[in-house]
């Protein structure tokens, strides 16, 4: 597992006790009447060369948690420490040093490309503001960018609407890349591509990881992509972190009930896949007032009375994973959550051998002859 | 050189193709204004107009302000190509002068106007808070006085003369600049590329300029072709009110005043100066059309 091979070093990123509160409504003179806690407490710790997804539906804060890393958000209190440097109340000039460790990739390729710039006048950006290469050489830096997310350094000089959305990502790669940073915050970096493109994606993004070194802090809804990528999950609701461990232990044993049923509403990719589920019942309330006690026991079906009044501390059930839940050691176990192939019908296992076998009795028939 | 920037070894390309010129916004628009035949066009009339104004002394035929009792409305002829005035004045020597007051009326009053109002619409808009709430207020209250009568108030109270009358249209046309940038600014400023170039490590005052700017100046750019026309026709007015031009040196507005009470018996007097004015406008218009598709990206 990579997680084990990073587990001595020292964490790339760290956030500690992260906290965010947004005014959303003021009186006349400006003072505070409601706040949403968008993130309600949170830390987090990511090594170099490993992928820490934040998990949660829309709206559980892991956006803002993500761009609190960067300080494109200021925390309302907590503390973020980035290559060992503290950076939690960096000034403007303190800033670039942490624009230089970290950088972001946002969501919608089609909008956090500036319109008005060229590819090349893009990736040039950051290679000016932080003098990583003098001017003369930009051009061929810009074109060893292009090249090493796969495109072709000949576009420098077209504009971003030039290209497809898969395309477009790979220069917003680039850009986050153009600064050479630890740690890279991947905001649902393929939430808005064509699901044929995603996997190009993500396979881009890997195979960078694997190359540089690079951290990553995964934010998806999706749970899939987060299987296939993510070494650790961080599971969010409400603001807070309810589950945490190594992506075979969340998917393998959730020991949350959120987490159980969030992975219980992962889509089946076959009419035929069994498994239990656990859906939730009722909506997400209201951010402005969130449940007392777990923010989870208007919704949870091993609510008990001490869920009201006590908030439940992240406290480890295993090795690596913790769990937000005052009962994670006594809920049932998990059971099937997420959806297994179930053994199918004789008859129709009888004629998929019989288009399969079609291919290599074909192919035996064209060598024969 | 750390290994973040080592190629992929997987693509190759021809070595003549591996670098590019990263070409300067000003030389891209340029190149795209070329392509552009109206465009182009405008442009031809505007440097003409320009011409006129700075040479005419030397290519009126006549003296501006001499007058000849023994000409006096005299039609376009081989002598008055343009006809003359009401005292034997030459219309086209009056043309030709009166560009001096005109161009600079309508350009310069609202270069004075985009000065102003560009960094306060773009200062509005970027910081927000207390800076847009005051800055917007002060130009809701200007707007709220008749675009004239404001001028008019300003001309009278700077004192009347051509550079007074320039710099109180161009003040009176500064909140239109302010009011339409800042909506521009506030627009721009929550795309996602905005948090981009923070992310990249941009400081406020070059996201502002750099990348909001550009991105605004379009629709500022037609409305500064718009405002010339308004600018032209307001600084007739005020001369018609002695607080532009003084007489007798001409402007196209300053003669269009004269000309109306001649309308039926010599219409000429009307007629040239009226053009004058129509092509200026045209063309800046044309010229502003041309400058915005021109500096926009996605258009071909």
């Amino acid at each position: 597992m990579r997680t084990d091979a990073h587990a001595h070093e020292v964490p790339v990123l760290e956030a500690h006790d992260l906290v965010k509160h947004f005014v959303a409504r003021k009186s006349l003179i400006g003072r505070p009447l409601a706040t949403v806690k968008a993130v309600d407490g949170v830390s987090l710790a990511v090594r170099s060369g490993e992928t820490v997804a934040l998990v949660g539906e829309s709206g559980c804060g892991k956006s803002t948690l993500g761009r609190m890393i960067l300080r494109l958000v200021d925390p309302t209190s907590g503390r973020i420490v980035i290559g060992g440097e503290d950076v939690t109340h960096a000034r403007e000039r303190d800033l670039k040093g942490l624009r230089r460790a970290a950088q972001i990739i946002f969501q919608d390729p089609f909008a956090s490309l500036n319109p008005r710039m060229t590819v090349g006048e893009i990736l040039a950006e950051p290679l000016m503001l932080h003098a990583i290469v003098p001017a003369s050489e930009r051009p061929a830096r810009v074109a060893a960018l292009l090249e090493q997310v796969g495109l072709d350094p000949r576009h420098a000089a077209r504009f971003p609407h030039e290209f497809s959305g898969g395309q477009r990502q790979r220069i917003v790669i680039a850009r986050a890349l153009a600064v050479e940073p630890k740690v890279i915050v991947c905001d649902e970096p393929v939430s808005a591509l064509d699901v044929s493109i995603r996997a190009q994606i993500l396979n881009l993004l890997e195979e960078l990881q694997a190359r540089l070194g690079l951290a990553y802090v995964f934010i998806s809804h999706d749970l899939g992509v987060v299987r296939h990528i993510a070494d650790r999950v961080c599971v969010m609701y409400l603001g807070r972190i309810v589950e945490t461990g190594t992506t075979a232990e969340i998917f393998e044993n959730p020991r949350h009930p959120y987490t159980r049923a969030l992975l219980s509403a992962i889509p089946a990719p076959s009419p035929t896949a069994r498994r239990e589920r656990r859906l939730l019942e009722g909506d997400v309330p209201s951010p402005l007032s969130p449940p007392s006690g777990c923010h989870l026991r208007t919704r949870c079906p091993h609510v008990q009375d001490v869920c009201a009044t006590t908030r439940p501390p992240l406290d480890p059930v295993g090795p690596t994973q913790a769990s937000a839940c005052l009962f994670a050691k006594d809920l049932p176990p998990a059971g099937d959550l997420t959806p297994r192939e179930a053994p199918l019908d004789p008859r129709l296992e009888k004629l998929f051998a019989a288009f399969v076998g079609d291919d290599e009795t074909a192919a035996a028939r064209t060598a024969a002859q | 050189m750390s290994a973040g920037t080592a190629p992929a070894p997987a693509r190759v390309h021809p070595p003549e193709d591996e670098t590019f010129v990263i070409e300067s916004p000003g030389r891209r628009a340029w190149r795209r204004l070329r392509r552009r035949p109206a465009a182009m066009a405008s442009l031809a009339v505007v440097l003409v107009i320009v011409a006129c104004a700075l040479l005419a002394p030397w290519i009126a035929p006549y003296d501006p302000t001499a007058q000849s009792w023994s000409a006096v409305r005299q039609a376009p002829s081989a002598a008055y190509w343009l006809g003359t005035d009401e005292v034997g004045r030459d219309v086209l020597s009056r043309v030709i002068w009166g560009a001096r007051a005109s161009l600079a009326a309508g350009v310069v009053s609202v270069l004075i106007a985009m000065a102003a109002g560009v960094p306060l619409g773009l200062l509005a808009g970027y910081v927000g808070g207390w800076t847009d709430a005051v800055l917007s207020r002060l130009t809701d209250a200007m707007l709220a006085i008749p675009f004239l009568i404001l001028a008019i108030a300003l001309a009278a109270f700077l004192g009347p003369n051509l550079t007074n009358a320039m710099i109180a249209i161009g003040v009176t046309a500064t909140p239109i600049f302010i009011r339409l940038t800042r909506g521009q600014v506030l627009a721009a400023r929550s795309e996602e590329w905005v948090e981009a170039a923070r992310a990249v490590g941009n400081p406020h005052w070059r996201i502002a300029l750099r990348h909001v700017l550009p991105n605004v100046l379009p629709p500022i750019l037609v409305q500064a072709t718009l405002t010339i026309a308004t600018a032209v026709i307001a600084e007739a007015s005020l001369s018609f009110l002695g607080l532009g031009q003084q007489p007798p040196m001409p402007s196209w507005g300053s003669m269009l005043n004269s000309a109306q009470r001649f309308l039926a018996q010599a219409p000429w007097m009307a007629i040239f100066p009226g053009m004058a004015i129509f092509l200026t406008v045209l063309a800046f218009n044309v010229l502003g059309d041309g400058l915005r598709d021109a500096l926009d990206p996605r258009s071909k």
